[in-house]
């Protein structure tokens, strides 16, 4: 297709990204070096017939006339990332300094709330994207045995946690986990702990959520890799079958390594798709224990007083390093391949 | 693997069976339970005492005087204002899944039909687009539309998430136009069509399995869409999931969890119809990227 042509057909989609996708990325680069206004704070002087007092009072019409002017807030450089809510550089070198032991430091750094996000959030990626993987493996191979006749319906039931949105998908489970949900209540009997809840204590809080997190994933990987799994041939399979090779024997040396392509770019997925993990944190109303970064984001975001714009937008460009250092094997790999296919 | 050869044997057949009915349980029960619970008052869906209550309906026959109450629903969806919610996000669905269609297939037509190398860095930086947390996009939004004074209002919203939607929709597309025979349009070109002619009479009549899997893509995502929704609309405008969030109350008011129950119900109905009628669709959408490599 001539240069021309793409770019009529091309315009309409690329400007859309150009403005709502990539434009955004620089405005938040932007908005992370600003922070929001100082407040302007004035002396007045009181007297009254016992003698005279200054207080400090907001002086509220110069607060809004240099937000009027500035609306971006003050120019901060770097240094909302480096403040307490963010990479608290001088906090860490101050706990490096005075603490006894590497553990020390480190459970003093995971209270930091830029770092305990991101412990949950890693946490949660290298949890759940094995599990997934191998659930979903599990499923597909076992569906896979069963009679073909019934399998549409069967798979139907098993893309359900897949389809609903992440919020109404962590509601659903969290009315039967919570205390007074069926499975919660049960448990309390079970235990005979009439104070054990999920929300009470921090551990309890991060498996449910990872939980939730392999419920919703599972059924994606195994659509792809029961998709592929069709697509195994059977000659070798046959001949293997033959030469005695037991059913592990067989998954492991002709069906893994022919579906070998399919499980990097399912962990890709759902390593991309962990790292943003957000709203199951909203739908377990888990906020007091389990925050990730996206959550630090959305957090800042619905801040009653000020929006927090800079905050949120250092959070951000953060998060989006974070992503590029999980995406960038697969990119170098694309780009060798396109450099060795020319 | 279902061939003469491999004798199964009875034992692991059983398991087998076992193995899928345990996690379709997992996987639906939570769903049907929710569904059971809608016809219920609070106390028996929440019912500490006793979990019998809720198949009995202990509490929803004291209270109601029946057995199965439909409080929940109309509680949500007049007193609650749910239609306004599930109208608006009709009015969002409708609107992204057009929209982002329309742009899509030109698009992912030119790229499966370009040679050049841009034509591959455009699908690595649609590729980076697509990883994008929501979240950090939306935090690049507020300011700028705040100073603009679009935020909170529907357009502003469709076109947001046709955006988010393209790079998605682009590669799906590409994925199926390369499946397209190049002959076809090629032949077209040498008769004389232009390249927009082409696409109108040649490409559209056999475009359309590809542009129903990418158009059911986008209407999960802008039917399900939370982070969008909930930060770019406000209170008035705000579309079906954001309003079941606003029902579970927050520090300061009292939400209502049982019209938040029905809500979740009402809404997650008709995307499983949809996915009971073109389950095959969403199947090859998923799968498309990855198993052709």
């Amino acid at each position: 297709m001539p240069n021309r042509s793409f770019f009529w057909f091309f315009l309409p989609a690329g400007l859309a990204m150009i403005l709502f996708i990539g434009l955004p990325i620089i405005s938040t680069g932007i908005q992370s070096f600003y922070a929001q206004h100082d407040q302007i704070l004035v002396k007045v002087k009181k007297c009254d017939p016992f003698g005279c007092k200054v207080s400090v009072v907001v002086d509220q019409e110069a607060t809004s006339k240099i937000k009027d002017e500035k609306p971006l807030g003050k120019f901060n450089g770097f240094g909302t990332y480096v403040d307490r809510n963010h990479l608290a550089t001088n906090q860490v070198s101050e706990f490096w300094g005075e603490s006894k032991s590497i553990g020390e430091f480190v459970s003093k750094v995971g209270n930091l709330p830029f770092y305990k996000a991101l412990v949950f959030t890693l946490t949660y990626c290298v949890i759940v994207t094995p599990c997934v993987l191998l659930l979903g493996f599990i499923i597909a191979l076992s569906l896979n045995a069963i009679s073909r006749k019934i399998r549409g319906p069967l798979i139907f039931g098993t893309i359900l946690p897949m389809i609903v949105t992440p919020l109404v998908g962590s509601l659903v489970l969290f009315w039967m986990i919570d205390a007074e949900g069926i499975i919660g209540a049960n448990l309390q009997i079970m235990m005979n702990d009439p104070y054990l809840s999920v929300k009470s204590s921090k551990s309890l809080t991060w498996i449910t959520i990872i939980i939730y997190g392999v419920w919703h994933h599972s059924p994606f990987a195994f659509v792809v890799f029961y998709a592929a799994l069709q697509t195994v041939p059977q000659e070798p399979l046959e001949a293997s079958i033959i030469d005695g090779a037991s059913r592990f024997q067989r998954v492991k040396h002709i069906v893994l390594p022919h579906i070998y392509p399919v499980v990097t770019f399912v962990a890709l997925i759902s390593l991309m798709d962990n790292f943003r993990v957000f709203e199951p944190i909203i739908g377990f109303s888990a906020e007091g224990s389990a925050q990730s970064l996206s959550w630090l984001i959305y957090d800042n975001l619905v801040n009653e007083e000020v929006i927090l714009f800079g905050s949120a937008a250092a959070t951000s460009i953060m998060t989006i390093i974070g992503i590029s250092i999980i995406l960038a094997p697969v990119l170098i790999r694309t780009w060798r391949e396109f450099r060795t296919s020319r | 693997m279902d061939y003469g050869l491999d004798k199964k044997s009875n034992s692991l057949k059983t398991f087998n069976t076992i193995f899928i009915i345990i996690w379709l349980l997992i996987a639906c029960f939570p769903f049907i339970w929710t569904f059971w619970g809608s016809f219920k008052v609070r106390a028996d869906f929440f019912s500490r005492a006793d979990w019998w209550y809720a198949i009995t309906a202990f509490n929803t026959l004291i209270e109601t005087g029946v057995r199965f109450t439909t409080e929940a629903y109309s509680g949500a969806w007049f007193e609650g204002e749910f239609w306004k919610a599930s109208r608006n996000t009709i009015i969002v669905t409708i609107s992204v899944v057009s929209i982002s269609l329309f742009l899509g297939t030109l698009g992912a037509y030119a790229l499966s039909r370009s040679t050049k190398n841009y034509a591959f860095w455009i699908l690595i930086i649609a590729l980076i687009f697509r990883a994008m947390p929501h979240i950090t996009l939306v935090s690049g939004y507020l300011f700028p539309f705040f100073q603009l004074q679009i935020w909170g209002i529907l357009p502003t919203t469709i076109v947001v998430l046709v955006a988010i939607n393209q790079p998605f929709t682009l590669w799906l597309l590409y994925s199926f136009f390369k499946t397209v025979p190049k002959e076809l349009d090629e032949s077209a070109l040498i008769d004389g069509c232009s390249y927009f002619q082409t696409f109108r009479h040649i490409i559209m009549p056999v475009m359309w399995p590809g542009v129903i899997t990418a158009g059911l893509f986008s209407l999960m995502l802008a039917y399900n869409d939370f982070t969008v929704t909930a930060l770019l609309l406000n209170q008035e405008n705000h579309t079906m999931v954001p309003k079941i969030q606003s029902y579970l109350g927050t520090n300061q008011h009292e939400g209502n969890l049982m019209w938040a129950v029905s809500s979740v119900v009402s809404a997650t109905a008709p995307l499983f119809l949809l996915v009971m009628f073109f389950q095959r669709q969403i199947i090859s959408g998923l799968t498309a990227g990855a198993v052709k490599g």
